[in-house]
Order: C-alpha cells, then structure tokens, then sequence
C-alpha cells in the first residue's frame, strides 16, 4: 500500500517535472514573441498617448485587460508544440521522427559442421495503420555459404525477432550461431547499429530488430493536427457510428437546454419564495443547503436507477444540476434589494404586486443571471459526464465510445468541441447579461 | 385643518439582548402646509426614526400622526421621500424613474410625460431623460430622486440627509435647488440633516433633537430659507446672524455629545 502510493508519487513527480520543462519552454516561447512585439510596436507607434506617459506600469490597472496579441500568439504557439512534439507533416521541423522505409543489414553465421556464410536481411519499417504491411522481397543476391538471404517487415516503433536461421543451412540445429552483424563481432546482449536502427542479439541467440524509435509522439498517444483535422473533416462528413457529429453534439445541447430550462422555471419562483418569506426560506432551506453541495455527478447512479439511462434520466439530472444554483441565486437577488428601494416604491404608491413585478424582479436580474452562468457551465459539464456513463448520443457518447477503439483522434476532437461550446455558451450568457442588466455592478 | 401633526410621539423598542431603547419620547410638532422644516441632531437622537415614523415606515409605540385630518397608518403617496442615496431603480432610465409614482396610479403616458418633461426641467436635467441612472453623477441622481418624488404630487416631502452624499460644491447647487422647488411648489417640506448649515439655510423652522430618549431640545424660526431663495447662499452665510445661531446651535450639540460621552463613560 505504502509502496504503490509511493511509487505513484514518484512517477507522478516525473511526470510534472516533464510537464515543467514543455511548460518552461512556452513561457520562454511568451518571452521571445513579447519582445518581438515590442520591438515592432516601437518602430510604429510613434505616438504618445496618455498611456505611454505613466511612469508607474507595473502593478497598475495595465494588467486588468488581456493582452490579445498575446492570447493569438499563446494559441499558435500551443498548437506550433503539438505539431512539434507530433512530427506534423504541415511543418518544415519537427522533433526526429520514428524510422520507416527499406534498410538493410548484412550477417554472418556459422553452424554445427563449422560451415561458415554470410547474407542480407531487409528490413522494412511502414507507417502505423499503414495497408502496405508485406516484407518486402528478399534481396537477390550477397548470399554466401551457409546462409540465405531473408526479409522482416514491422509497424514503425516496434520490435521484431528475425528468424535469420530459418532459411540457412544447419540453422536447426544445435550449434548455430550468428557470430556477426555488418562485420561487427557479435553475442548474446550485443547490439550493433544498421541505417535504420539496431540489431540486438537476445540470451537466447535470436536477432531483434530494433528500428529508430525518435522522439516524437506515437498518435496513439497524441496525433498530430493534421490526422485530426482530416478526422474532423470524415466526422463532419460521415459521422461516428452511424450518428453525426453534430447530430451528438446538439443532442447533449439540446439536454443541456431542456434540463436548464425547467431548472430556471421551477428554482426562480422558488428562489423567490424563498427570498420573500421567512417561513419559507427555512422550510427550505435545509434542503437547499445540504444538495447544493452535492455534485450532480454524484446523482448519476440513482438516476439511472429510478429512470434508466433515457433522455428523462438525463433532462432530470439536469434539472436538479440547475435547480439549486438558480434558487439560490434568486433568494440573493430577491433578499439583496436594498430597503430603501422598497420604501422609496411603497412611498411612490406602489402596490404589494407592483413592487414585486417592477421592483424586485428587476432588482434581481444581475443575481439571476450570474446564477444561470454558472448553471449552464454545470449542466455542460454535467451533461458530458452523464453520457460517458451511459447514452445512445452525444458529445460524451462519442469521446467514450471512441475511447473504446483507442481512436484518439475522435477523443480529441470531442473534447475540443465541447471546450469551445461551453465557452461559447459563457460568451452568448455575457452577451446577454450586458445586453438585458447593462446595470449591473454599476449600482 | 390640513397640515401635519405630530401629536405626543413616542418610540420604545426592546433590544434582542435585554433592555429597552427609548428612540423618541413625547414629540409634538404641528407643521403647517408649506412649511421648511429642518431637523437636526447628535447622531442617535432619533431624528431618522422620526422620520421614518412620518413616512408610514414604522409605527409609532405612542401618540399619533394626523395628515389632513386624517392619520397616518402606513406608507403612502401623500408622503413623498427623498432618501440619502441608492434608492433609484438602476433598471429604468431618467425618465421612467420620475414617472414611476404616477405610472404606478394608473396615470395616461401622456399625462406622465408631460409631468416628467415639466420636472426634467425644474431639477434641471432636461437632456438627460433617456439616460441610464449608472451614467449621471451622484448630484444628478439626487436630482432625479427629487424630481422622482415630485411627480406624485405630494403633500410632504420628506428628506432623509438628501444631500449627505455630495461633495461640497454640488451640495451647495442642490440647496438653491430645494430651496427653488420648496418656493415653486409650495410643498411642505422636512429635511433632515447632520449638517447645521445646511439646517440653517434650509429650514424656516429649525428644530434641533436631542439623545437618549430623543425629544426635541429647542426650536428656531430662522429668516435665511426665504432669503436665501433665489438668492447666492454664501451670502446668505455672510449674514450676521447666521453665524451667531450657527455657533449657537453647534455649542449646544457640542454639548449634547459631551454628556453622552461623560455618561458612557460612568455607565
């Protein structure tokens, strides 16, 4: 026990320091294109506006907006490192790639009678997933002696065991042996380099190819731009499993917008309740207080237990993912109006139902609607999660069905895909929120 | 008899932790119709609670209140309020603020806008009535809770330190501007105020409270609200005897703090 959680930390302190370093070099990268903009920006602007007078710059209001120059610059980079670290085709460099294609390596054996020969052995590396996966032939002549020439073929970054003696004179006997590879002397643990790699000799005298592994990531892992965008362009086109792409992805929306909605339409007047009336805001109130802190994941077995894995299971998760941040947040708008506001309508001559329809629900736009960001950031949230679980479609369901068939590519594209609409969610919920309560933090 | 009578107030409340709060004790005054009534006082002399009490706010543990002959019960548009500052609806621009009263009684858009254009006038902010209240500053938006209060036609208005929030100049203005609409109008008007200048220059009646229980300590008949009308107050703050009762006055709460303290401090 102590052990593995030792193990773990270690690997995982490994893990970060590796992290660390790709980090390091992206901040770096930040530092370079910074004074490269600078150093362009001095040249043109020559004009001095106030902002360029201030002697204090650091620590003043300078940082309070972001830099978007630096925002476009800090995505290309993220995706310059991918490309990078991925062997992209769509750039000139890239860290040393893996080796594929036609190598050849020469040995020399020897057998029990002491007949010795010597032959060639090509090797051929294709590209992972590749169809062309044949040996190629074996080459035509170089055989002496004892020996014949042979072939291998293997997927790029494995390893394969030659069976050089097949084909050879006494290679099934005892006594056998390969003593050399491309004129180097070799034993059992030896290695000697060829073009495309190494040649190991393993305890048991069998020769294993070792073509050049190179630094790059192996797209199981983490594929490289282009593999995913032509992915995204076959999903685009075609879909995943017989649904399509976007067809998965407004089926999660759409749940996220229903379950959102009946959220809004039974927590606000509850919140309200709750705000307006003491009584009711403690009848309530344990209630809300000890499911508010209850993450909806959590509800997940149970309602698949009382609704089966259906959209009504899912809708109602939602629902309750939604329900208390909206009461909540309509119990602050309604308890956070001030009373000279509710005195001032009173002693305009408002009535009862006016105060509430022109004062306090007005009042409590800002409150709302800071609650339905956060709300429909959940559900996203949530919604995703419920459809790993369990769902015929949707953006979850696609990520973990591919995950399935270790197709990464998909897996990226799903969770890029849901990044950019959760925050496309948040953006239209800002728009909003300046286009109907411009008033808001402005009191 | 129309006017406003304050008929033997009191005001007893008991605190969560024990004890009991004398906040007013027997306070009669009897205001007259388009009378300038300022009050002031130490803070915690019960002037706010008073005029909440008139408001319709809170009632009263004691006597009552008489308007036009008839009582007081509760809040009403006969009242009107202006308070300190905050109690602008953010939501509506200028010109929704003002008709909000008048709106609220079921009163035609037209009549409305005609009263609002009226009031935009007289409180002067007559470009700004599509504005949004976050965009005026704090002068102006004392501004509008004015006009705001005026548009109800009230039979008193009553000011909650209206002006408490302003710098000094802008203060300055808003008193020429009270004193204006208290001439224009003819309202009865009761301000209440920390400051005794302004009590001085803004009160035909000045009536000075005092602390624990609150009661009225002395009252004044001053000649600087109708001479000040129309009129630049810093003249009127050259007047020999405004600063004769201005040292007066502030003595006497001088005092009323200093008993307070001393009385703390054997307590």
């Amino acid at each position: 026990m102590a052990q593995e959680l030792f193990d773990a930390l270690i690997t995982t302190f490994w893990m970060i320091l590796g992290i660390s370093v790709i980090f390091a070099i992206f901040l770096a990268i930040s530092g370079l294109v910074y004074f490269i903009w600078n150093f362009i920006n001095s040249k043109q602007n020559q004009l001095r506006g106030y902002a360029s007078l201030k002697t204090v710059t650091f620590g003043d209001e300078s940082s309070v907006s972001a830099n978007r120059v630096a925002s476009v610059a800090g995505v290309i980079t993220v995706f310059l490192i991918w490309g990078i670290a991925t062997g992209s085709t769509l750039l000139p460099f890239s860290l040393p790639k893996p080796f594929t294609g036609v190598a050849q390596f020469e040995y020399s054996a020897v057998n029990a009678d002491g007949e010795t020969g010597k032959g060639q052995v090509a090797v051929k590396v294709f590209e992972f997933g590749s169809d062309d996966s044949r040996a190629p032939n074996a080459p035509a002549d170089g055989a002496v002696g004892i020996v014949a020439n042979d072939t291998v073929a293997l997927p790029e970054r494995r390893r394969k065991i030659v069976r050089v003696q097949s084909n050879d004179e006494g290679g099934k006997e005892k006594g056998y042996k390969v003593t050399e590879i491309n004129g180097q002397a070799i034993a059992p643990g030896g290695i000697v380099p060829f073009d495309g790699g190494e040649v190991a000799m393993l305890s048991s005298g069998s020769l294993q190819v070792r073509p050049e592994e190179g630094l790059t990531m192996e797209a199981l892992y983490l594929p490289p731009p282009e593999q995913v965008w032509k992915r995204f362009l076959q999903l685009n086109a075609e879909g995943y499993q017989g649904v399509g792409l976007w067809e998965n992805v407004m089926w999660s929306l759409i749940r996220v917008v229903l379950g959102f909605f009946l959220g809004c339409l039974f927590g606000i007047p509850l919140g309200f309740a709750m705000g307006l009336n003491s009584w009711l805001r403690g009848w309530f109130d344990p209630i809300v207080e000890f499911m508010r802190p209850v993450p909806p994941l959590a509800l997940i077995p149970l309602v698949i237990i009382w609704f089966g894995i259906g959209e009504q299971g899912k809708i109602s998760l939602l629902f309750l993912a939604a329900l208390w941040i909206m009461i909540i947040g309509a119990r602050a708008g309604v308890s956070g109006v001030s009373i000279s506001k509710v005195h001032a309508a009173y002693s305009l001559g408002a009535t009862k139902r006016q105060l509430l329809s022109k004062v306090i629900l007005p009042n409590s736009l800002p409150e709302i609607f800071t609650a339905a960001r956060v709300a429909m950031g959940v559900c996203w949230g949530t919604v995703v999660a419920a459809e790993l679980v369990a769902a015929e479609k949707g953006a979850g369901k696609m990520i973990i069905a591919a995950s399935k068939f270790q197709l990464t590519d998909i897996v990226l594209i799903g969770i890029i895909i849901i990044g950019v609409i959760g925050f496309g969610i948040d953006v239209l919920m800002r728009m909003a929120e300046n286009k109907l309560v411009p008033w808001k933090g402005r009191g | 008899m129309s006017g406003l009578i304050v008929d033997d107030i009191s005001m007893t409340f008991e605190l969560p932790a024990g004890g009991s709060v004398e906040a007013l004790k027997n306070v009669s005054i009897d205001i007259k119709e388009g009378e300038l009534i300022s009050v002031l006082g130490p803070s915690g002399c019960g002037k706010t609670t008073l005029l909440n009490i008139l408001a319709g706010f809170l009632a009263p543990t004691g006597g009552k209140i008489n308007l036009n002959e008839h009582e007081v019960t509760g809040p009403s548009s006969e009242r009107g309020m202006v308070f300190q500052q905050g109690a602008l609806f953010e939501w509506m621009n200028v010109s929704k603020n003002i008709g909000f009263g008048p709106k609220m009684k079921g009163t035609p858009q037209v009549e409305i806008d005609a009263r609002v254009n009226e009031l935009l006038g007289i409180v002067g902010l007559q470009d700004f009535g599509q504005k949004m209240i976050y965009e005026l500053s704090g002068g102006m938006q004392q501004r509008v809770a004015l006009a705001r209060c005026l548009a109800n036609d009230p039979d008193v208005v009553l000011m909650d330190e209206p002006l408490g929030a302003l710098d000094a100049l802008t203060r300055e203005k808003m008193q020429s501007l009270v004193l204006d609409i208290w001439k224009k109008t003819g309202k009865t008007i009761i301000l209440i105020t920390h400051s005794v200048e302004e009590a001085l220059l803004l009160g035909e009646r000045l009536i000075v409270m005092a602390p624990r229980p609150g009661r009225i300590h002395k009252e004044y008949r001053l000649p600087f609200a109708e001479i000040g009308v129309g009129a630049d107050l810093r003249e009127v703050k050259q007047h020999e005897d405004f600063g004769k009762t201005r040292d007066e006055i502030l003595n006497m709460i001088w005092d009323m703090e200093e008993e307070i303290m001393g009385r703390t401090e054997t307590a």
